[in-house]
């Protein structure tokens, strides 16, 4: 690892004002030290958001789900709130990574880096989520841009991410055997506004699945997506899977996911 | 350099050190505790595996300056007054490992895991300890070593 500064604000103000235009935001570290470590990544500075009491914490009122920034996977895995108003979002949580990911990394950290195999991406996309930041609201389908890729400025932090409580949702993924990122996942959503299909790991950044969308909103039920296929170009295609076999495998997930939803 | 200060298997520690420090590096290095071992260096072996305020995280992927203030337990700081931990007497009763290399960080992942789930089956031990590789890919003992240490932790 190359040498860097650190930093470790105890507010959000105070967090932003201290990161420059080398600089990078830590939240759970586990995309990032890596990152650092592999020199694929440098920092002039660190500004360690772990010690920002506000950004953590989930509450649940009748209509939604708020989680802060830096909470980690592991307390909405395991948050009876959470449970009880979206399970799916919990269970998304309780698969990523494994048992030492989920102690440290932060659905903050995870949808600022956007990664295209990432989970949270599919569960924010999927339920209409907004994401909000110290300096307005971003709703999910503006927020994911493309690989790596987000709506966020510079200087722009994640504090929290509303997600409205849907009617039912599943999420399935096929986990990549090593790194259990999901070589294809499908986050399914019967929600107020419609039904929802958000889809990672195929692409370079999660997308949606309208035409089973449409399908689904007429007959929420896996037979109504069995003939739906998806074209493969544009898809990613890398040792683990070709284009074709994670088109498929969109197919299967989203069935599953389907019957899954609660 | 940066002063951190953390409390490791119940002893309070301060030191000077770079921030790109990483915690096993601190904890092996600084202060010569050489039970959490060091495998892929890429935060998927777990072999470097420690508990952080009670929870299991790879100490190779968190900075030694993010453990300020914490409470840090090693593979060291298990077993009290002579008396192994029961999770490491589980291990040794069932020939949980053959190297040996991977078993400090399985050790402290299984401890985390039985605190979460004091009854786990087969399928929970298995699936809790995705985050640990053993390269002697002794699995079927280590499995049965965290079940009969689960056991006889009053699971």
């Amino acid at each position: 690892m190359y040498s860097f500064d650190y930093e470790r604000p105890s507010g959000i103000n105070e967090a932003v004002s201290a990161i420059g235009e080398d600089d990078k935001f830590l939240a759970g570290g586990q995309t990032l030290l890596p990152t650092l470590k592999l020199r694929l990544a440098q920092a002039d500075k660190l500004v360690d958001l772990g010690g920002i009491a506000e950004l953590k914490g989930i509450s649940v009122n009748d209509s939604e789900v708020t989680i802060g920034a830096m909470t980690r996977h592991v307390d909405v895995a395991d948050s009876a709130d959470v449970k009880s108003a979206i399970p799916a979002l919990s269970f998304l949580a309780s698969h990523i990574g494994d048992a030492q990911v989920r102690n440290r990394g932060t659905i903050g950290g995870s949808i600022s880096n956007n990664d295209p195999a990432a989970d949270y991406p599919a569960a924010l996309l999927g339920l209409g989520a907004t994401v909000h930041t110290n300096k307005r609201s971003i709703s999910a389908d503006d927020f994911f841009v493309d690989l790596f890729e987000t709506a966020l400025e510079e200087d722009e932090l994640v504090t929290k991410v509303t997600f409205p409580i849907p009617e039912k949702a599943g999420y399935a993924k096929f986990p990549n055997p090593a790194s259990r990122y999901a070589l294809t996942g499908v986050f399914v959503a019967k929600t107020a506004n419609g039904v929802r299909v958000a889809v990672t790991g195929a692409g370079t950044c999660v997308f949606r699945q309208t035409d089973m969308e449409a399908a689904l909103s007429s007959n929420f039920a896996a037979d109504a997506i069995s003939g739906i296929k998806t074209e493969s170009s544009g898809l990613s295609a890398d040792i683990h899977a070709s284009a074709e076999y994670r088109a498929n495998l969109i197919s299967v997930m989203a069935a599953r996911a389907v019957k899954a939803a609660s | 350099m940066t002063t951190v200060s953390m409390t490791v298997n119940g002893k309070q520690v301060s030191a000077d050190i770079a921030p790109n420090t990483l915690l096993v590096q601190f904890i092996r290095e600084n202060l010569r505790l050489t039970g959490t071992h060091v495998g892929c260096d890429t935060s998927q072996c777990g072999a470097c595996t420690v508990h952080v305020d009670g929870d299991s995280v790879k100490a190779c992927t968190m900075l030694a300056v993010q453990a300020e203030g914490a409470d840090v337990t090693t593979i060291e700081g298990l077993a009290q007054n002579g008396e192994l931990h029961p999770m490491q007497a589980a291990f040794k009763e069932n020939h949980g490992l053959q190297c040996g290399f991977c078993t400090p960080g399985m050790i402290m992942s299984a401890v985390d895991l039985v605190k979460r789930n004091p009854n786990p089956s087969e399928e929970t031990i298995r699936t809790e300890l995705e985050g640990n590789i053993c390269r002697c890919t002794g699995y079927h003992n280590i499995v049965k070593s965290v079940k009969a240490a689960a056991e006889n932790m009053g699971g």
